[in-house]
């Protein structure tokens, strides 16, 4: 079924394309909540009336102008194992909420899976759309004309005063959530982070670590998003959101030329040693390997590391994680064969990279 | 003070939890207060944004349950028949008509919430003609004023027109 081919590879295609600033932002995403006139949001809606909406979204999606941005393909929840769902998670493709809460859930993905559209999530629609590196502003413009292409077929709950309407207050006006996913191991060693982060938190924007409901930021990737939705427009959450990211990408850079001129050796021990037990360990946790797929990912981005791809290490990121696991060796593990398999194919990557890298580096 | 879970670091948060009258005290360094989970203001997912936000909500009601309260607390929206406590509970709304039916007590959590109350943003394309008219002819208004205040007023009698011509097209829709 076509459905495996977004839950087999580890990376996106749309990953695979590099960016702008991609050595210190990993991705950039905007997503935005839209709700159908007389229709009960998801919450409250009746299994009929969440088929209803489903069956008229994924409609839009099947017909019409989205063809004209790509080919895209529908997948309903339903269809979905509890592995597949998990998947998907870890590729954030689509919600935990999406994947575990929602009826009549379905998702429209595109061939690169650039562009995600989930149907009754917490809102009736979520378009979201996902460029590698620094490309924000990309991501709202895309996002926006998927926008009209709905619009253009399914009656919106908008309000003059309050804007979209969305489920949860936090949404409402413009149903915007911009984030860029950033990689910051240079401010984390010099325990510049809190105070840069604290900083970002005054100005509206909110940071969380990745793959985190309520988890410390694994591996030195924090997402960086806006918080406020109401009484701004679209264009200055994103200028806000791009000014603040631009300097903080300005810190991370200076820190990390800070590090290399001060402390070089120190740097290039810590990455080979992460390097040298990546490729060689025979137990590995999930913690472990985050932390030491940054330092790793550090090394190359500063030339430390030459025959390491930033791109082996995207694919890493997603592959470790538990679900992902599962998929590739086909079998049930307990968390305890899952730290085996991580370092199994962690090895087998890092070594396979170098077996091939050093030809065209 | 040093912190009470690792015994190291300097103790920056503190928290006091009072549960039936008896009362905690933790004082902990951030990084111990991000591996427990506790509320660090600004830290992220330390509980959910509904809890939060219910927070806000309950927050109105401090004032002790008046009779005008409790006639708030009694308000349903028509449509789908969720309660206004239901709301304050679990911080969403059931559906779109739910704007209107609690307006009233919208205005301070939005306030709250965004800092704002009015939408600033995208305005549909095909249902929102008339929405983009009326913020046009604002617009336009506050350029008149300022036009007059400079005593331009040949531009001024252009912008004139160009307000009655977009009144004239709201009326039209």
């Amino acid at each position: 079924m076509t459905k495996h081919r977004f839950t087999q590879e580890a990376l996106s295609d749309w990953m695979k394309s590099g960016g702008p600033d991609t050595e210190v932002v990993i991705s950039s995403r905007v997503r935005i909540a839209r709700n159908l006139r007389h229709h009960p949001f998801p919450m409250l809606a009746t299994n009929q009336q969440s088929k209803e909406v489903m069956e008229q979204l994924t409609k839009v999606g099947k017909a019409g102008r989205l063809s004209e941005i790509g080919q895209f393909e529908t997948v309903l929840l339903s269809e979905l194992s509890e592995l597949d769902k998990r998947v998907l998670v870890e590729k954030h493709l689509i919600s935990p909420n999406l994947a575990n809460e929602s009826r009549g859930g379905a998702v429209i993905l595109n061939h690169d899976e650039s562009v995600s559209i989930m149907i009754n999530e917490e809102d009736h629609l979520r378009i979201q759309c996902l460029y590698p590196g620094f490309q924000i502003q990309e991501a709202w413009t895309l996002a926006s004309g998927i926008d009209d292409i709905f619009e253009a077929e399914a009656d919106y709950a908008f309000d003059e005063k309050r804007g979209y309407l969305t489920s949860c207050p936090t949404n409402v006006g413009t149903g915007i959530r911009a984030s860029v996913m950033m990689h910051l191991p240079a401010l984390v060693l010099t325990q510049q982070i809190n105070r840069i982060l604290s900083a970002v938190t005054q100005v509206g924007l909110a940071v969380r670590g990745l793959y985190g409901e309520g988890s410390e930021a694994l591996g030195n990737l924090f997402q960086i998003s806006n918080q406020i939705t109401l009484g701004q427009s679209e264009n200055e959450i994103i200028d806000n959101l791009h000014g603040v990211a631009k300097q903080i990408i300005e810190h991370e850079k200076a820190a990390r030329r800070r590090l290399l001129e001060e402390s070089r050796l120190r740097i290039e021990d810590r990455v080979s040693r992460s390097y040298g037990i990546l490729s060689h360990a025979a137990i590995m946790d999930s913690k472990e390997a985050a932390q030491r797929l940054s330092d790793v990912r550090l090394g190359a981005d500063l030339g430390l590391l030459p025959n390491v791809a930033p791109q082996v290490l995207n694919e890493l990121l997603v592959m470790t994680q538990p679900g992902f696991l599962q998929q590739t060796f086909n079998e049930k593990m307990s968390p305890e064969q899952r730290d085996y398999r991580r370092a199994e194919l962690i090895r087998k990557q890092l070594r396979g990279e170098t077996e091939h890298g050093g030809a065209w580096i | 003070m040093i912190c009470q879970e690792c015994g190291k670091r300097p103790a920056t948060l503190h928290f006091t939890k009072i549960i039936n009258g008896e009362k905690t005290e933790f004082h902990i360094c951030e990084g111990c207060a991000r591996e427990k989970g506790e509320g660090i203001p600004g830290a992220p997912n330390s509980f959910s944004i509904h809890s939060l936000l219910s927070g806000l909500l309950d927050f109105e009601s401090t004032g002790g349950p008046s009779f005008a309260n409790q006639q708030q607390q009694a308000i349903r929206c028509e449509e789908c028949g969720l309660t206004y406590t239901q709301f304050s509970k679990i911080g969403r709304f059931g559906c779109s008509a739910c704007y209107q039916q609690f307006a009233d007590k919208l205005d301070p959590l939005l306030k709250r919430v965004h800092g704002s109350t009015v939408h600033m943003g995208k305005i549909p394309k095909r249902s929102g003609g008339q929405i983009q008219c009326k913020r046009e002819i604002e617009q336009l208004r506050r350029d008149l004023q300022a036009q007059i205040e400079q005593e331009e007023f040949e531009s001024a009698a252009k912008l004139r027109d160009r307000i009655r011509e977009l009144e004239r097209k709201i009326a039209d829709l």
